[in-house]
């Protein structure tokens, strides 16, 4: 096993483990550090796959914006074990059977995925690198890209108009 | 693995390390001192001649007190907080360029630790997550000041970091690549053909955003309001004694050692100084090395000027400034220099032959940086 694998090993077992516990641990707020740690090791995957760009973005976008916010809410509830909410039994099967159907589609859609290994490039070294990507964004995949970027305005304006209508009704 | 470059690449964090750390040391030195320049007082001058020996007394004094934890704080949150404050601060420095390549050792070292060609944006998301120590140290004391302050400190910084990343846009757009090498190199000299080259001459209105942004997140005065002692006794720091909040302290003033090199590196031309051609190899490099610091601590005299001249905005002037008045002044100066490097590069020529498809555009930008680095090795001025 040549050392890259055995860094590309430790890490996957990493990101797992730390994703488990942000489903297993008790307190909300540790919950969400885990995830922020998960983001910070996905990040670190990416980088082993030559994607610098994708890496940084999602820490940036992820860690740095995201999970602050979640963070702020949380802290801001003030959430502990006395004011948990009770979730009855016929909650926790809904949930299970929620979460063990999409577990079954992530598998269906995985096991057709090609193993390649983790070293070798398609083109070469410099394939997650920026200029490639922004070269791929803007001839072979614009459309889609400039699509999500309308989306993304519409979701924006509903936000503030939501919080306007509601300023409005406190007045 | 090279060993050689592994050694290098050592040294260098080794020697970046302590060089933030004795630096981020006599900034609080040279704070009191400035402090009492601008209030006509004398400052701290009993440890040592002028004091320079005040901050080891005042480190020394740290790591004898006594290490307190609240008792309803989460342990373990309350000690990583100030570590994760010290950690990401230190780690910023590993993408700016300190200065040209130096001849050593028959080896051609380069004194940056990761030339990444995303560089710009590693700075960036550094900044982000480097609120993570105060939220978390902020929440873990179990205080409602340190809470406030952990709230206040997240929404500041997400505010701001919009501003200052449209702002950087238009550094990236002037220089065309994200690496700091590359657009510290885009900025040679000082004058080049009848202009001048650093960036701050291009982008008067981006470097103000830029400026005001960076003084934000680094949670300065007049935008402490992380720390704003008259409401929140604090902040943060409240619950923290001896060296966790020295660590915290510590991390501020790394911070601004190194976002000043940030600015100077991004508008001030980093290691390029007037008349440089006439130097070349090791010479070259160590007046690079000195110019860096010199515009580096010209920042650092300004960002502390300014928090001994103005007062703290008011929480809802903070928002107001970051959301109605730098976004949009961010935006609209993005556009126009946007549309005038488009220009520049002849895409709205009506000239049958100056229009390039896209990915033939790439090309001839990196025509233009080739025709570009040949008139700066070939004018001397």
């Amino acid at each position: 096993m040549s050392s890259i694998e055995i860094i590309a090993l430790a890490l996957g077992a990493l990101t797992i483990a730390s994703a488990l516990m942000v489903v297993l641990s008790m307190h909300p707020v540790r919950s969400v550090l885990y995830l922020i740690l998960t983001f910070f090791l996905i990040s670190a995957n990416y980088v082993l796959l030559n994607a610098q760009f994708l890496a940084i973005v999602n820490i940036v976008v992820y860690a740095g914006a995201i999970m602050v916010l979640f963070l702020f809410v949380l802290m801001l509830l003030n959430l502990s074990k006395d004011n948990e909410p009770r979730a009855s039994n016929i909650m926790k099967l809904a949930a299970s059977l929620a979460a063990g159907a999409l577990v079954i589609v992530l598998v269906a859609a995985l096991k057709d995925a090609i193993y390649l290994p983790v070293v070798e490039n398609v083109q070469g070294n410099s394939q997650g690198l920026v200029e490639n990507l922004g070269q791929l964004l803007f001839t072979k995949y614009v459309l889609p890209f400039e699509t999500s970027s309308v989306l993304f305005i519409a979701a924006m304006v509903g936000a503030v108009l939501l919080s306007k209508k509601e300023k409005q009704i406190i007045d | 693995m090279d060993t050689g470059l592994l050694i290098e690449k050592i040294v260098l964090i080794v020697l970046l390390f302590a060089v933030s750390l004795g630096v981020a040391a006599y900034l609080t030195l040279l704070e009191r001192k400035v402090a009492a320049w601008m209030q006509d007082r004398i400052g701290p001058d009993r440890a040592g001649k002028w004091g320079l020996l005040q901050p080891l007394a005042d480190g020394g004094k740290l790591f004898f007190k006594e290490d307190f934890i609240p008792a309803n704080a989460d342990r373990f949150l309350f000690i990583i907080g100030p570590g994760l404050a010290m950690g990401f601060a230190m780690m910023t420095s590993a993408v700016i360029p300190w200065g040209p390549n130096i001849q050593a050792f028959g080896r051609d070292i380069a004194l940056q630790v990761a030339d990444v060609n995303i560089g710009i944006l590693y700075i960036m998301a550094l900044s982000s997550v480097a609120v993570y120590g105060i939220m978390i140290g902020g929440w873990a004391s179990n205080n409602k000041y340190s809470l406030f302050s952990a709230i206040r400190a997240s929404s500041q910084m997400i505010s701001y970091e919009l501003a200052m990343g449209i702002a950087i846009i238009t550094v990236v757009l002037m220089s065309g690549s994200l690496s700091l090498r590359e657009i510290v190199d885009a900025q040679h000299g000082f004058w080049n053909d009848g202009y001048f080259t650093w960036n701050f001459f291009k982008q008067p209105i981006g470097f103000i955003v830029f400026f005001v942004c960076t003084v934000a997140e680094l949670n300065r005065a007049p935008f402490d309001m992380a720390e704003c002692e008259s409401e929140l006794i604090t902040g943060h720091h409240t619950e923290y004694g001896s060296m966790k909040m020295g660590f915290f302290l510590f991390a501020e003033y790394v911070h601004l050692f190194i976002g000043s090199a940030v600015i100077s590196a991004l508008y001030f031309g980093g290691y390029n100084f007037p008349f440089m051609d006439y130097f070349s190899g090791n010479t070259l490099a160590i007046l690079g090395v000195l110019a860096f610091f010199v515009k580096t601590g010209f920042f650092i005299f300004v960002i502390m000027w300014i928090r001994w001249t103005l007062p703290r905005f008011r929480y809802d002037q903070l928002m107001g400034l970051g959301w109605k008045k730098l976004i949009p002044i961010s935006i609209v100066n993005m556009v126009i220099t946007a549309v005038a490097v488009a220009f520049a590069s002849g895409w709205f020529s009506t000239d049958k032959k100056d229009q390039t498809e896209p990915a033939s555009a790439k090309m001839e930008v990196v025509a233009d940086k080739q025709k570009l680095t040949l008139n700066q090795s070939t004018i001397k001025h």
